[in-house]
């Protein structure tokens, strides 16, 4: 274990014990070690941040911490004390509260509910809907408590979790990737809440993998790497750089992007696109109109539930949509065409989800090739699977992708997020198709895959492509876009150029704030 | 003191084989407790029930051919369960195929019709089956309405055209007011197989379907088309396969081959319409497909083993008297017993002693 | 006794089992859970309600007795789906199938016995009102204890905590486990209020309804109350509406079969299971998107441990 800097918070409480130890915490997962022998203090008022890679035993390890899980080996000591946290009820009994990265919400029940949902069980619904309006008030975080969640933005839903933990009187919080659903606007005034708890000596447990919002809030973090500490630092002592040494454990490279062709003649054209959702609480996509041309990457910025998911339905064919002109690949128009026929096009698609829609969990490898590639030739002949097609296409998407893996031909979801995410990447990509379009292409994925996946898309429209990539990720919209264009409630900013574009600037559209579509180009 | 489950990484290939099995012991057992709740003995049920059926050589022939409506349908179930659409309807799809079947049959009795009956038969029950089925898909396909509760409904509507029909316009004018059909013509009757024997040229389309089914099921896109609806229906979507249309297809298809199966029944076993053709084969080739773990040749060999409860169901009646609702009762507890068998091959299964860990403060 | 009056007073007998079937099945599936083993636990409570009332020659212990009969057999189906994480719909039928092949063990000895009517309320005065009268102040205990279960879970869902519960777990597993709230037990608890009702409802069917027992005489009422529940986008308010309306269906089938119409008895027998098809259709077109049901409707639950 390495010691950069001195582990001192400027609130944190230096005398006595702290507020919670976790001393050699081991959780096994069958054949897998999710966390092995972790130590982690916590002292009141201080905010500690808790880095690490995707895999690297974050989530597990706050699992355990809230009694969602229990460790296989190892003890937990609150204020000294061992303890046995045998559920969240009891966590929250000592103190210690949780707002969730996937939200623990219940869309079709009201705020006021939801908050209620988590509380204890004599209070009515009125002393909780007063409770909760004391907090927010208080603490300035506004919401309508009687709204249905599912009208509400990632903003507001993960208010409702602050004011939920807010309200057990909680001694230590723990955020679980709390900014990655949230615009650089919103994020800030989640930092002042923040450092207002922690200076009234409330402890703090920062997960992010996002090393400049580390830098700024936490006196003190922790490094997991592969279920490992690896170090404990104070990030404000050490660079970015360092940081991401440590978590990755190897150098990475940045992505060499190269410029994008200016004048490319345009691939995929999207004209006066709207969509209703068939979702219940979906988006519907209004007038959306785009056009990616050979060469050039798209990017397509937005907070979640804006209406990415229908974008890409629309774009795949997976919804048709309502002529054939609104969508046409390569001058063809494509609208009234299902996926099959778009990918005979030579357009192809990477969904969010990995398992479950871009793979089958239960399926292994080489079936999984036939998803997307069963109707795009070679792999089926008079109905008939080749079997010995696949495998071998199989191995080819593995030794070109560096997909890790155990076993021949491994079942989907026996792979980790990023080698999974590799394969299915690699699957489109290797086709050479004229078209792609990737909806968040490295969420949750570790930081080595997520470099070799950008870097094959930058190849791939170097080599006259053209692809769209949706992501919620600014960082990596900047590193590799060549034009961005903001998705906010169901419609499309006009796409500008990155190198004239802000954070600020891409922000403000995230939120609708900013001018109306076409305004932007009225100078 | 509560159970808990842990998803096992690779679910061992004997397991799978062994589950079934396991399932079969388990309900013996359980059917053995009820028996002896009756104040019967279980020792007793099981000879009547197994063994002697298995030892003579009338009752194994009869057993196949009660096996061979049970493999057809189930065979068909196999795909819409493959799919994870659920029709449930079957019986009424096997009725609706001896209904439609039997038109010809009765329209061409006392002429001197020839061998195009008999196809001309089959060809109609088969599709009166997929008609019947494919209101519930249609239903399912353009309005989102269950697949479960219409298929279901339709079995009631399926028996009471039958029950009409046999009662009012089909009536035998010559059977002393019975509610049954005049008896086919033997050209409007299954050959059968053996001079003397039970055994009709049904069994051998059941075989033939259950061949087909392995190789479609295991080896084409169709085949892979079913597996990835049931498992992960959004990447269907995204591989191009439309939802409407498979299920569609999977209702034809278990329709067909109920309706098949209703017409060879008739045509083969029953020799006429009476309004009770079926001691439920509907309802237990659902449990077939089940116990056979939705593999062809696993159905072929469900079949035989549900056939012999309905052989030994009717002997127990027979010898002890006992009623044939206890074939029913056993015919549930083994699905129970198979779908926890299935359990035991997905996850791994273990008793934690205690109150459950996330009771405490809640428990008011 | 006028026919009208005769009429309505059997709809609303006919009514009250489909009513109180449906709202146990509506908070089982609140809860998630998707029991279709509604027929099946329906029988077992007609035949034990009929048993247990010809043994203890009271219909209060019959009614018990089926109660009990239809949480018994619901205890199989929380052993199948909760503990083992088995395929709720599979297993449902499975319990169909089970519950009406041991119902008709149980019960074959009965056949043939008679229960008296039980007594029906009766206010001087108010009674005895002309057409009026009987329909609302002359039911018998259970027609005002079916309204009044009605009530109750309307009142549990949405008035109390332990309601919010409920609807929170069906809504979302995963939120709902992640909070620490008990999904399987608040499950396990919903299933065997379910179970109870189908078997008050079987019972209601023999001891009230035909006053005998006869096999196979659910005759798909368990299969109507879960498309009840379909059809009343899971609130006990429409649950009532849906089951007088399907009530009165049966009724007004079953009185033109005696008027003899012309149209073919069994026609009209078909009229119910018609009518669920209809209403299924008509349901569905006015919510294309949003029809109401729980999000974990019939998911399997297995949380990490």
């Amino acid at each position: 274990m390495t010691e950069l800097g001195a582990t001192a918070g400027a609130g944190a409480d230096e005398t006595g014990p702290p507020l919670i130890a976790m001393h050699g915490i081991t959780k096994v997962f069958g054949s897998l070690v999710a966390n092995d022998h972790i130590d982690l203090a916590i002292r009141a008022g201080e905010i500690h941040a808790l880095l690490g890679e995707n895999g690297a035993g974050k989530s597990t390890l706050v699992k355990i911490l809230y009694g969602l899980l229990e460790p296989t080996e190892g003890e937990i000591r609150w204020r000294g004390e061992p303890v046995r946290l045998a559920g969240p009820q009891e966590a929250r009994s000592l103190g210690i509260g949780m707002v969730f990265q996937h939200f623990s919400l219940f869309e079709n029940l009201t705020v006021a509910e939801n908050i209620a949902a988590a509380m204890p069980p004599d209070l009515s619904l009125a002393e909780v809907a007063a409770k909760a309006r004391d907090v927010s008030g208080q603490y300035g975080l506004s919401v309508d408590l009687d709204r249905p969640v599912w009208t509400l933005s990632a903003g507001e839903r993960q208010r409702i979790e602050i004011i939920r933990c807010l309200l057990q009187d909680p001694r230590l919080i723990v955020l679980d990737e709390p900014t990655s659903v949230l615009t650089p606007q919103e994020a800030d005034r989640l930092f002042v809440t923040l450092e207002r708890l922690a200076a009234s000596g409330c402890a703090i447990l920062y997960i992010s993998h996002r090393l400049e919002e580390v830098r700024r809030l936490c006196s003190s973090a922790t490094i997991l790497r592969a279920g490992r500490v690896v170090a404990t630092i104070d990030p404000r002592a050490v660079s970015a750089r360092e940081i991401a040494g440590l978590m990755v454990g190897t150098a990475l490279h940045d992505v060499v992007a190269g410029r994008g062709a200016a004048e490319g003649a345009p691939r995929l054209v999207v004209r006066g696109l709207s969509l209703a959702s068939e979702k219940a609480h979906g988006q519907a996509l209004r007038d959306i109109e785009l056009a990616v041309r050979a060469g050039e990457v798209l990017g397509i910025a937005g907070v979640a539930g804006n209406g990415q998911g229908e974008l890409f339905a629309a774009l795949s064919g997976e919804r048709l949509a309502h002529g054939p002109d609104v969508v046409a690949i390569d001058g063809k128009p494509v609208g009234h065409l299902g996926v099959t026929e778009r990918r005979r096009l030579g357009a192809a698609f990477v969904p969010e989800e990995r398992l479950g829609h871009g793979a089958v969990p239960d399926h292994r490898l080489a079936e999984n090739t036939l998803l997307s590639r069963h109707g795009t030739g070679g792999l089926v002949s008079r109905g008939f699977v080749l079997a010995d097609a696949t495998r071998a296409l199989a191995t080819r998407i593995i030794e070109t992708f560096d997909v890790r893996k155990e076993g021949a031909d491994p079942r989907a979801r026996t792979l980790s997020g990023g080698n999974l995410q590799k394969f299915v990447v690699g699957r489109e990509i290797l086709r050479e198709p004229g078209v792609l379009v990737v909806n968040q292409p490295t969420w949750g994925v570790d930081a080595g895959a997520a470099a070799l996946i950008r870097q094959a898309l930058v190849d791939l429209a170097r080599s006259g492509s053209a692809v769209l990539i949706i992501s919620q990720d600014l960082d990596e919209l900047f590193e590799m876009a060549d034009r961005i264009a903001v998705i906010h409630a169901g419609e499309l900013s006009a796409p500008e150029a990155t190198g004239d574009l802000t954070r600020e600037t891409v922000g403000l559209l995230m939120t609708g704030a900013a001018a109306p579509k076409g305004t932007v180009h009225a100078h | 003191m509560r159970i808990e489950l842990q998803q096992r990484q690779a679910p061992s290939a004997i397991a799978r084989l062994l589950a079934p099995v396991l399932a079969l012991a388990a309900a013996f057992l359980l059917g053995g407790v009820v028996v002896a709740a009756m104040g019967r003995s279980p020792l007793a049920a099981l000879d009547v029930y197994v063994l002697q059926p298995l030892s003579d050589p009338w009752a194994l022939q009869e057993m196949v051919v009660k096996a061979t409506p049970l493999v057809l349908i189930a065979v068909g179930l196999s795909f819409c369960f493959r799919a994870n659409l659920w029709n449930i309807g079957a019986e009424g799809q096997f009725v609706v195929g001896a209904i439609c079947g039997s038109t010809v049959a009765l329209a061409t009795h006392g002429t001197e019709a020839g061998a195009w009956v008999l196809p001309a038969m089959l060809l109609l029950g088969t599709l009166g089956g997929m008609a019947w089925a494919s209101v519930p898909a249609f239903l399912r396909a353009r309005f989102g309405v269950s697949e479960i509760l219409t298929s279901l409904m339709l079995v009631y509507v399926a028996e009471l055209i039958l029950d009409y029909l046999v009662r009012g316009p089909w009536r035998d004018p010559k059977g002393f007011n019975f509610p049954q059909s005049v008896t086919f013509d033997e050209a409007a009757t299954l050959p059968f197989l053996t001079d003397g024997g039970r055994l009709h040229v049904g069994i051998l389309m059941a075989l033939v379907a259950v061949v087909v089914a392995f190789v479609v099921m295991g080896h084409t896109i169709f085949g892979y088309r079913l597996r990835v609806t049931g498992e992960a229906p959004r990447a269907a979507r995204f591989s191009g396969f439309s939802e409407p249309r498979t299920t569609f297809i999977v209702f034809a298809i278990s329709g067909g081959l109920a309706g098949l199966a209703g017409i060879v029944e008739v045509a083969g076993q029953i020799g006429q319409l009476k309004p009770s053709i079926s001691p439920g084969y509907g309802f237990t080739a659902i449990i077939v497909a089940f116990l056979g773990r939705l593999n062809p040749f696993g159905i072929l060999l469900a079949g035989l083993v549900m056939a012999l409860t309905f052989i030994g169901g009717e002997a127990a009646q027979i010898t002890l008297r006992l009623p044939f609702d206890l074939t029913r009762t056993f015919q549930g507890i083994l699905l129970f017993c198979v779908l926890g068998a299935d359990a035991l091959v997905t996850y791994r299964v273990r008793l934690v002693r205690g109150a459950p860990a996330q009771a405490a403060g809640r428990a008011a | 006794m006028s026919i009208v009056e005769a009429i309505l007073l059997t709809i609303v007998t006919a009514s009250t089992p489909l009513l109180i079937a449906a709202l146990g099945e509506l908070v089982t599936e609140r809860s998630g859970v998707l029991n279709l083993g509604v027929e099946g636990m329906m029988a077992m409570g007609a035949a034990c309600g009929f048993a247990g009332a010809i043994l203890f020659d009271s219909t209060l212990l019959g009614v018990l007795c089926g109660i009990l009969a239809g949480g018994l057999t619901a205890a199989l189906f929380a052993f199948a789906v909760l503990g083992l994480a088995a395929n709720q719909v599979a297993s449902g039928l499975a319990l169909t199938i089970f519950g009406l092949g041991l119902s008709g063990l149980i019960g074959a000895p009965f056949i043939g016995a008679r229960r008296d009517p039980i007594t029906h309320l009766h206010i001087p005065g108010l009674t005895d009102l002309p057409l009026v009268g009987r329909l609302f102040f002359g039911q018998d205990a259970f027609v005002y204890a079916s309204l009044l279960l009605c009530l109750g879970v309307g009142w549990f869902l949405f008035r109390t905590r332990k309601g919010l519960l409920l609807r929170a777990v069906g809504e979302n597993q995963t939120s709902a486990h992640s909070l620490g709230l008990p999904v399987l037990r608040v499950r396990l608890l919903a299933i065997l209020f379910g179970g109870a009702c189908a078997g008050l409802a079987g019972a209601y069917l023999s001891l009230v309804y035909t006053r005998f027992w006869s096999p196979g005489m659910t005759s798909g009422r368990g299969w109507i109350a879960v498309a009840l529940v379909v059809f009343a986008a899971w609130r006990p308010d429409w649950a009532l509406f849906g089951a007088y309306l399907f009530g009165a269906a049966t009724v007004l089938q079953l009185h033109a079969q005696a008027a003899a119409i012309g149209i073919p008895s069994q026609a009209l027998s078909a009229l119910p299971y018609l009518a669920t098809i209809v209403a299924l259709v008509v349901l569905s077109l006015g919510r294309r998107r949003d029809t109401g049901a729980p999000g974990s409707l019939g998911a399997p639950f297995v949380p990490d441990r």
